[in-house]
Order: structure tokens, then sequence, then C-alpha cells
């Protein structure tokens, strides 16, 4: 196994740099520039800052300058925070995004796991199919539809929760946010759940260890359940990074300065740093949640080997 | 077995320590309640940075004004009032300024304010290794443009200690509006010993040291900006509220419900869909006033069809229906624009353009008689491109203009909607637009603010306009240090701008915010700054 996350990192390198590259290409073939805005700055005030950013070089040298900062760690100032580095900013957002997302996860994957295995333990039934509704309809409203509607309900008219992130701090405002981004993931992973659980049910050992008399729950929690979540675990990758390095939208409704909504301004205000600095992190994470992910299928599923 | 089995929740169990750990962590300022207070103020989208010379956007200007103060600064209406100067004269030239500085001036650490900060500070804005982003405030200045260009050293700027409390700034050239400009927060000094020591990062809590009513306490970019009471500054008795929290949210939407939720005092806007339902509910909380800002479409004249064609132009122009896009569509109380300068600028009437005073029948009849000289008929309609960047008020106006042209002209319009960055691109090269939708806003009480966009070879003249005597009438303008005569120069240059047509003036932005009416002190004005010493809770019955 050691061999294999070794090559796997290894792998990972030639991966990172055409990410790295290909980005840097994308947001510098944008039209316009971080510094451009209805009120046209001078030509000197431009220049002298195209200068001091280094903007004014070669493409070729910008890019060679980009990757030899970020081999030390330096993603450059940001242009659009501009008493921060990307690096700060990064290192300001990703607990939060963290935070948020990881209790998000966990309350999906609490959720998902047990409606999904109470809807396969009784298949075709009013109940399974009253959570695969449930699950459908989650899927189905979009987060930007259900995040306003849980603020009106339990911020604005019932005044439970509080609305927004900054202010009245504590960690009732981690209620709303966290709920409405688990929502759509609880939907996804009841689902997978659920396909996974009937399958192995109706497989060969399990109907031999039913029939030596083994009781439903060591039958589910023993035999079942490690080959069922497969399908969830490789959904998990993927969902983790996106979750972790923050939801847009949710940032946007809850006010939460986060991973998600920097790269969205960075992105529209050319804050190429910034952006750039995002992508890395966010590559980079990807390819070390897929690597955990394909360890964790050989725990799981023994008939999975790791080369 | 057992061994396999345990591990996936022994690292389920790590990430939950991490996460609860992180939580704790993150807990946010904790339950214990100030005795004080807190206003809460809705700041829009997220400051850009603290450094009043590198700081750009209008969300800095707002909490610079609180933390920081220049040698001028404003009243709660709006004037020009003393901020650390004291007092200023003028030489019969107009060349030369000198100010005497308080006595009583102190940074937030409690050092005192020097005429030697100034000149620090002024040295600074100006010097390109700073870049910073508003140096044009600082353009009257002698020796200012060559230093910014690089070629005089910042030392050789026109301003000097002349004492510890006395400052002289000696202008290139007379400058009337040169007074409004030192109460812009690029103007603020910055200190001296703090910008060494900390560099880029100078303007960070916990390093920044400003001379305003107020110090910053904490400011998390894109979240939450707190600052406090500055114990020495000169006039503390005065500043009611002892603490006030900016969050950033870039979504009206969000400010409202937060504003609903009793979390925020004063919003910075209002949202545009809900603009009705919300001025019903809250009739006097909400708070509408014109400000300095134009929303436009500008012409592409240095390109067919607009290229020499004053008469396609003005077509245009008369076949808009400005009283139903500012009633149907924009409805927050916006008036119709007919000038290019917003009214309500002390000393300046500006012009109309010349249809104004036509009903709306004979504004149809002249722009068909127009439509017609300049050689398009129903045969052979206009074919035009209107390009505006994505955002619903913009396409729906478009799509109003789209249907007027079409209705009054016959005119063939083809919207085009891009990304605000495309847009910028392409109004800036002049290649592919042709109609574009703009908006300029003014940053010192002067119609030069405004008018000098439009002069030939200006980085913000997006339409190519170049009028040998609008330039002439605004060189005359700039020099021109009888504030009657130059009012002339102006208002007649506004004149022959409006009778070219090099654009369409639409309406003129209004600012729009709900105010608590637990707040007291609010004054509507032009440029839409609300200093936070200005404000204070309204005692309870």
């Amino acid at each position: 196994m050691l061999a294999f996350t070794l090559r796997r990192l290894l792998a990972a390198i030639p991966t990172l740099f055409l990410v790295v590259l290909g980005a840097f290409l994308l947001v510098r073939a944008a039209p316009g520039g971080p510094f451009d805005e209805e009120r046209v700055l001078p030509a000197e005030l431009e220049a002298n800052l195209l200068a001091a950013y280094h903007l004014d070089e070669p493409l070729p040298t910008q890019f060679l300058r980009y990757v030899g900062g970020v081999l030390t760690g330096d993603f450059g100032p940001s242009y659009g925070y501009r008493d921060y580095t990307v690096g700060q900013l990064i290192a300001q957002a990703f607990p939060l995004s963290l935070m948020i997302g990881g209790l998000a996860m966990l309350l999906a994957l609490a959720l998902g796991i047990s409606a999904g295995a109470v809807a396969a333990l009784r298949p075709n039934t009013a109940l399974d199919r009253g959570v695969m509704a449930l699950s459908m309809t989650g899927i189905s409203i979009p987060v930007f539809v259900i995040a306003p509607l849980l603020v009106l309900a339990f911020g604005v008219s019932l005044d439970w929760l509080p609305v927004g992130w900054s202010g009245s701090g504590g960690i009732s405002r981690l209620v709303l946010p966290v709920v409405a981004l688990a929502l759509p993931q609880v939907a996804h992973i009841a689902r997978l759940t659920r396909a996974g659980l009937i399958e192995v049910l109706e497989s060969d050992y399990i109907r031999t260890a039913r029939a030596q008399g083994l009781p439903t729950s060591t039958l589910l929690l023993v035999h079942a359940a490690r080959p069922a979540l497969v399908p969830v675990l490789s959904y998990l990758g993927p969902a983790i990074a996106g979750i972790l390095t923050g939801s847009v939208v949710i940032e946007q409704v809850f006010g939460i300065p986060g991973l998600g909504q920097f790269f969205v301004n960075g992105a529209l205000n050319r804050d190429y740093t910034l952006v750039l600095g995002i992508v890395v992190f966010y590559a980079t994470l990807i390819v070390l949640l897929n690597l955990a992910v394909d360890i964790l299928y050989a725990t799981l599923d023994p008939r999975i080997r790791l080369t | 077995m057992t061994a396999t089995r345990s591990k996936p929740f022994s690292v389920f169990g790590i990430v939950l320590a991490v996460l609860l750990l992180s939580l704790a962590s993150c807990g946010g300022p904790g339950p214990d309640a100030p005795a004080e207070r807190v206003l809460n103020r809705g700041l829009g989208s997220a400051p850009d940075s603290f450094d009043p010379h590198k700081a750009r956007s209008v969300q800095s200007g707002t909490v610079l004004r609180d933390i920081g103060e220049a040698l001028l600064t404003h009243t709660p209406g709006g004037e020009l009032t003393g901020g650390v100067a004291e007092a200023w004269s003028v030489s019969d030239d107009g060349l030369v300024y000198t100010f005497t500085l308080r006595g009583d001036a102190r940074w937030s650490n409690g050092e005192p304010v020097t005429a030697e900060d100034f000149v620090y500070s002024f040295r600074r804005l100006v010097d390109p290794a700073t870049a910073a982003f508003s140096a044009e405030s600082a353009a009257p200045v002698e020796n200012a443009e060559e230093i910014l260009a690089g070629d005089l050293a910042p030392e050789e700027l026109g301003v000097q200690a002349v004492g510890e409390r006395q400052l002289e700034i000696r202008l290139a050239q007379a400058t009337p509006y040169y007074l409004s400009l030192l109460a812009h927060t690029s103007t603020q000094p910055v200190y001296a010993p703090g910008v060494e020591r900390h560099g880029d990062a100078f303007a960070r809590p916990g390093n920044l040291v400003t001379n305003g009513p107020y110090r910053l306490v904490h400011a998390d970019p894109a979240s939450l900006v707190e600052i406090e009471r500055n114990p020495y500054y000169w006039n503390g008795a005065e500043t009611a509220i002892g603490e006030v929290h900016y969050h950033v949210l870039s979504q009206p939407a969000s400010e409202y419900n937060r504003y609903r939720a009793g979390e925020l005092d004063i919003t910075d806007s209002v949202p545009a869909e809900s603009f009705a339902a919300i001025r019903e509910a809250h009739p006097d909380e909400l708070r509408v006033a014109q400000t300095l800002a134009i929303y436009y479409y500008g012409f592409n004249v240095t390109k067919p069809p607009f290229e020499g064609n004053p008469d396609l132009r003005a077509a245009l122009s008369m076949a808009i229906d400005r009283e139903v896009l500012v009633e149907r569509i924009t409805g927050r109380g916006e008036a119709p624009a007919y000038s290019f300068v917003p009214p309500g600028l002390p000393g300046y009437e500006p012009p109309k353009l010349p249809f104004a005073d036509l009903s709306r029948q004979e504004r149809i009849d002249r722009a068909r008689r127009l439509y017609d000289r300049a050689g398009y008929s129903d045969d052979n309609p206009a074919r035009i491109e209107l390009r505006y960047n994505t955002l619903d008020t913009h396409q729906r106006i478009a799509e109003a203009v789209q249907v007027m042209w079409r209705d009054v002209l016959g005119v063939e319009t083809e919207l085009i909607n891009e990304e605000f960055q495309v847009l910028l691109a392409n109004m800036r090269a002049r290649e592919v637009t042709q109609v574009f939708r703009s908006a300029w806003s003014g940053t010192y009480l002067d119609a030069h603010s405004f008018l000098s966009i439009l002069e030939s070879g200006n980085e913000a003249n997006l339409t190519g306009f170049a009028n040998a005597e609008y330039d002439a009438l605004m060189r005359r303008a700039e020099t021109e240090a009888n504030p009657k005569t130059r009012r002339l120069y102006l208002e007649e240059a506004e004149r022959v701008l409006l009778s070219e047509h090099a654009l369409i003036p639409l309406y003129y932005y209004v600012s729009k915010h709900l105010v608590s009416p637990d707040i007291e002190g609010w004054q509507d004005t032009i440029l839409d700054y609300h200093y936070s010493h200005h404000l204070s809770f309204r005692a309870p019955d």
C-alpha cells in the first residue's frame, strides 16, 4: 500500500502542473484585467500598477515567477484584497469551509445512510416510497431555493436562529448553513445507500447468512454494510472536495467568508492570483481525497486490490 | 478482521474531533454582552484595502471615512469642513494652500498628527512604487504628474511642512475644486512608522494606526469589519456610538433579511425586486436620495454607424422614453436624466438635452425626421448592437430601449449581454462596440468630476468623443480662478457635449438605505456619505 500511495503521489505532480498551466492560461485568456473598472485609470497610474504586480512582464516570465512562488509556498498577493496574500486568504477561509462542509457531510452521512437503509429493508413499501420521494425532492430543489426558504422560516418568521454569519456569534449561526448544505447530499446518499444495500441483500452470501439464522442487525452491520457502501464512498470523494472548498450559494446567502465566494469573486474581478491559488488548492485536495477513497475501497471491499 | 473494521471508525473519530476543535476555536465573539449598543451597518461587497492609497472600492471608502481623517471632512449634510486642518488660506493666484493643523489631532496610539505626516503621505500617494489607485487626487499638486510618470523623485512634490502644524501645498495650476479633493480618503495621512515596519501588511488589524473617530479592531475582509472609538480623536466627545460593525453582504436580499431579523441597523442597499413591498412595509425607514451618479448609454463615435453621424445619435436619444424607464423598470425613485452631470452640485446648473422641453410626440416626430435625414428608412433600417453587462436591470432596460427604438424609428437592435470585464475590455478597445451601457459617479463635488472624462484622450472616455471646442472650454475651465466664469465654461462645455449626442443620459442613480427608527442624525446627501460619528441611538422613551 505504501508503494501504491507513493506512486499515486508522484503521478499527481504532472497532473497538478498541468492544472496550474491550464488555469493560468485560462484566467489570462479572459478579457479584462484585475484593475479594470468603469473608472478607467490614467495611463501612468495603470502602468505603475501593472509594474508593481509584475503584470507588465511577458506571460512566460509571469508563469515561471508564479510556479516558482508556488513551489516555495508563496501564492502571491491578492489583487482584490490588497492587504492580504492569497495564502493568508486561503488559510482564513478554508477552516471555515472545512468546518461547515465537514459538519454538513457528517449530518448528510448520518441521515442519508439511515434513510437509505430504512428504505432498503422495506423495499417497495409505502415507507420506501416515502423516503425516496422525499430524497428526490431534496435532489431536485436547488440550494439557492432551500437556503432562503430556511432563512425566511427559521430566521425571519420564527426568529429561532441567526440569519447571518457576522455578528451574533456562537454555534447557532452554524445550524442553517449546515442544514442547507447537507439536505441535497442527504438525498444523494440515501438513494445510493438504498440501491447498494438492496443489491447486496439479494446476493447469495447474505442469503446463506440469513439461512444460518443470523439476526438482521448483525447481517446489516457486519456483512452487508461494507460492500453496500462502496457506491456511497466513490460519491464521497468528489463530494467532500466540493463541499469543503465551499458552496458559493450558501456562502452568499449567509454571508460566510469561505473559499467559494473568494473563488467566484476572484474570477469575476480577474483576481488572477486568488483564482489560481484556489484552483491549485482544490486540485491538490481532490488528488488527495481520491487517493484516500481508493485506499478506503480496499479496506471496505477485500476483492479490490491496490496495484 | 476486527482491526480493519475499526479503522474507518477511528478515522471518523479523528475527523469529528478536528471538526469540534475548529468549531470551538471559531466560536466568534461569544455571549458576553457589551454594555454599549453596537451599530450594525451593511457594507455591500468586500472592502479591497484599508490602506488609503491602495483602497479603491466604495466599501473601503466608507470604512476609511470612519477610521481616518483627511485635512478636510464633511458635515452631516455633506458640506466641506475642517478635518485635521482647523484653518486654511489660499493665495490670490489660487496656487498656494496653507493649512493649520489642529494641535489636538492624534493618531490612535496617542501620538500627534503633524504636518510631516501629511508630507510623508502625499509623497507616498504619488510614488510610482506605491501604485496608488487614487493618486489622481494629488494630480493638481506641483510636480505630481512628473513623479507619477517616474520622471521626478517623490521628494520633489509641492507639499511642504512649514512648521510642526503648518502645511503648504503648491499646485501646478489653479484648481478651483482642489479643497474637495482634500476630503477624499486617498488624502488621509498614513502612519509612517507603521508603513515602514509592516510594509504591505500595515493596514491589517493590529498593525493599522489611524487618526479618525474610530480605529480598526478586527477585519475579516469578506465578512465583518469591527471598529471602535479612537480614544485620542480630537472631537471624540461628539462621537456618540462607541462601536460599529460593518457586515459584508453583497446580496441586498440577504441584507434585507438581516435587517428584518434585527441584525442590522442600516442597510447598504435595498433589493430591487421587492422594492415596492419594502416601501409599503417600512415607509419611514426607507431612505431614497438622488446621488452624484448617472446611468447612460454611450456611442462609439469612432466607428460606423455612429462616426460622424450626430443625426442618428440624436434620433436614438430622442426616441427613448426615459420616464417609462424610471417608472416601470427601475422604479426606485430615480429621476430621468437630460444632462450628463447630475443636478444638485453647488454652483453648477447642468444644461439640458436640446429636446428636453418637447412633448413626447414632438420628440418622436423630430426623431423620425433626423433618422430620415441620416439616410435610414423602413426599407433601410439602422441595425445596431447594444451591449450591456449581465444584470437583470440592465437587461430589462435594454429590452425596453430595443422596443422604443423599433416602435419609433424602426431600428433593428441586437442585444448583446456580456460579462462585466468583457464589456469593459470591449468599451476600452472601441473596436466592436456600437452602443454600450455604462455609468459614472462623481468623487468630488464639482462638474469637472464628470465632464473631464469626455475630454479627448482621457482614458475613461469610452465613447471616443473628441471635440476641439469642448476640449478648449474644459481647458479654460481648468485654469479659470473666477468661479462664476469657470461655471460658464463648464456649462457651455456640457451644452456642446449634449448637442453632439456622444452619449444618451438615461437616469440619475439614487441611494437606497433602510435606516432603523432607533438611529438619529442620518441625513441624505448627494455623495451618500454617512459618517458613523455623526449618528447616534435614539434614547429609549
